[in-house]
């Protein structure tokens, strides 16, 4: 895919001081995010915010929707229409989302959401941290899909990491999430924005045949269709019933058959290209603490805390989530006594963890309800009481 | 490693107070700050604290344990969060907000007229910026000029010069603390920059 330069007045090049809310704004406009159609809500509020203060300074569209549901169908028209698209939601938005997240997979519109998590269910506790809506990301929306999601775990991350997503949703034709929570939302850290011409930008894969013979889902070497612009002359149509080719509703077995592997295998195959883990002396390691987000800035202290103990821990953070490390785990797994696994839900993540252990290794579970994070006190209790 | 606990009530400026320390100690001192605040339906009044962690080396576990540096200009705040502090602390606790007991352990205790004195400057509003300064001064944790430098943007432009100088009452009344409390036992354990002290 092509690389293309961001947009020099997207880019506010420079060291700052900045939330990870901020953060992952400054990441969508560097990528070229030019429409933004959401419904703010604690605590990813700022987000929206500041795209509606920076977006038609750069000739991009901010659109305040009624909902989320009608936020998504916006943001999926919009793909269509040719833009770059981004939004962002919280617990309640999200499980209004999902419906339409469901027709984006289908329709396959890249575009990037952003859940910065607070306690659920239901209104929850809005304005305090959680971990707990990574099944609904993996899962929310009905029928058989695949999704990429990325946990990032400091305010630079979220910059980085919001342009990582944009260009993995281009690269596989899929909605990306950044699944973050209130503490890293709204935590404040340093973040370097580099200059423009330093950031790596993949452009659209544009159809650039004949007129007339554009087939919006006819996939190209790379198993991916590439798009054209509605209105641009091309015969378009998309929908969420099951398609062919040509975009034109197929309702048959057979090419059931091909459109939900195909959805699913994009991702799959591809899992060794997307996945990006950080592993710290996981060799010779008798646990290993597995975490993501918030939680991975709390399982440091409590792995730094073990070692001076004279317990040899290792670390594995989950930078992607979603699709998860299989392969990886699975080899750790053989080599552990114990997973460790916190996460400020109670216990969602580690079901993965557990499923690719395979019993060859114990998988640990430390849960937390919600509205604070761990005590890393708790983590370390859990790492002397694995390797009993 | 620095854990500074900045605490008072909704609308002080509390929140306000680490965002300025943790830019000017990120961008302008080049080293790292991670900060990290209460968020919640708080409205004006409730109690409210920023946490900020100061170091020269990236900081990976961002919440502070026992605040190193505990600023409050409130009662509920002084009460709540002083028997969390460090044996050997510095406390810094407004004149009139704050009824403080004698210090316990090695704790170093100021007391400053901060909002005495943002209100000769014109405005209690300053309270907080009084309050950046003296820190400032008797920490050295964060250089003055960085934290200067650190204002623009964080504070209305009309208001610039008054938060400078509002600042630089704070900072220039520790520097007063200071030298009259030279010989005394407990001036050493305040880490003050003695070349930023001649100033």
């Amino acid at each position: 895919m092509r690389k293309i330069a961001a947009n020099p007045k997207a880019v506010d090049t420079g060291t700052h001081f900045l939330d990870g809310n901020h953060a992952v704004t400054e990441g969508g406009l560097v990528s070229g995010a030019n429409f933004f159609a959401a419904y703010p809500i604690t605590p990813s509020t700022e987000i929206a915010e500041l795209f509606a203060e920076r977006i038609p300074k750069i000739g991009g569209i901010f659109i305040q929707m009624e909902d989320e549901i009608a936020a998504l169908a916006a943001n999926i028209g919009a793909v269509w229409g040719g833009a770059k698209v981004m939004t962002t939601t919280s617990g309640p938005g999200f499980s209004l989302m999902m419906e339409n997240i469901g027709l984006a997979v289908m329709m396959e519109v890249p575009m990037v959401i952003t859940n910065v998590q607070r306690a659920g269910p239901s209104t929850g506790l809005p304005t305090y941290v959680a971990q707990q809506d990574m099944m609904q990301v993996r899962w929310g929306s009905h029928g058989d899909y695949e999704i990429i999601a990325l946990c990032p775990d400091s305010p630079q991350e979220c910059f980085d990491l919001t342009i990582e997503a944009f260009n993995l949703s281009e690269t596989y034709r899929v909605p990306v999430f950044i699944m973050i929570d209130e503490c890293i939302g709204h935590m404040h850290e340093k973040v370097v924005i580099p200059e423009a011409k330093d950031i790596n930008v993949l452009d659209r894969r544009w159809y650039d045949g004949p007129k007339g013979q554009y087939k919006p889902y006819k996939v190209g070497k790379d198993g991916i269709a590439p798009m054209a612009k509605a209105g641009d002359g091309h015969h378009m149509h998309a929908t969420g019933l099951t398609h062919d080719e040509r975009g034109y509703p197929a309702l048959t077995v057979a090419q059931q058959k091909i459109v939900i592997p195909h959805l699913i295998d994009k991702i799959k195959n591809n899992a060794d290209k997307i996945i990006k883990l950080e592993e710290t002396d996981v060799k010779g390691a008798e646990v290993v603490v597995m975490s993501y987000g918030i939680t991975s800035r709390v399982a440091v202290r409590a792995v730094q805390l073990a070692k001076e103990a004279g317990i040899k821990v290792g670390s594995i953070r989950l930078i992607t989530a979603w699709p998860f490390p299989e392969k990886r785990i699975k080899e750790v797994a053989k080599d552990v006594k114990a997973i460790i696994f916190p996460e400020i839900n109670m216990g969602q993540m580690v079901l993965e963890a557990e499923r690719c252990a395979g019993g060859q290794c114990k998988v640990v579970s430390i849960p937390h309800p919600g509205g604070d994070v761990h005590d890393p006190d708790d983590i370390v209790a859990a790492i002397k009481e694995a390797i009993k | 490693m620095s854990e500074i606990r900045f605490s008072g009530f909704g609308g002080q400026g509390i929140v306000r107070c680490a965002l300025i320390a943790g830019k000017a100690a990120n961008i302008f001192d080049d080293k790292f700050a991670t900060m990290t605040q209460s968020f919640g339906p708080e409205a004006r009044g409730g109690a409210c604290a920023s946490q900020l962690v100061v170091s020269d080396e990236r900081i990976a576990y961002p919440y502070v344990t026992k605040a190193d540096i505990l600023i409050t200009l409130s009662q509920e705040a002084y009460d709540k969060y002083e028997p969390q502090m460090s044996d050997d602390g510095v406390l810094i606790a407004d004149q009139d907000l704050v009824k403080t007991r004698p210090a316990r352990d090695n704790i170093t205790l100021h007391v400053v007229p901060a909002t005495r004195f943002a209100e000769e400057l014109g405005n209690r509003i300053f309270t907080n910026l009084v309050t950046l300064g003296f820190f400032t001064g008797i920490t050295g944790v964060v250089s003055p000029e960085a934290m200067k430098n650190a204002l623009p943007g964080l504070v209305p432009d009309r208001f610039l010069t008054h938060n400078v100088k509002a600042f630089e009452r704070g900072y220039d009344y520790a520097k007063e603390v200071l030298g009259e409390s030279k010989g005394k036992a407990k001036a050493g354990k305040t880490k003050v920059n003695k070349k930023k002290g001649k100033k």
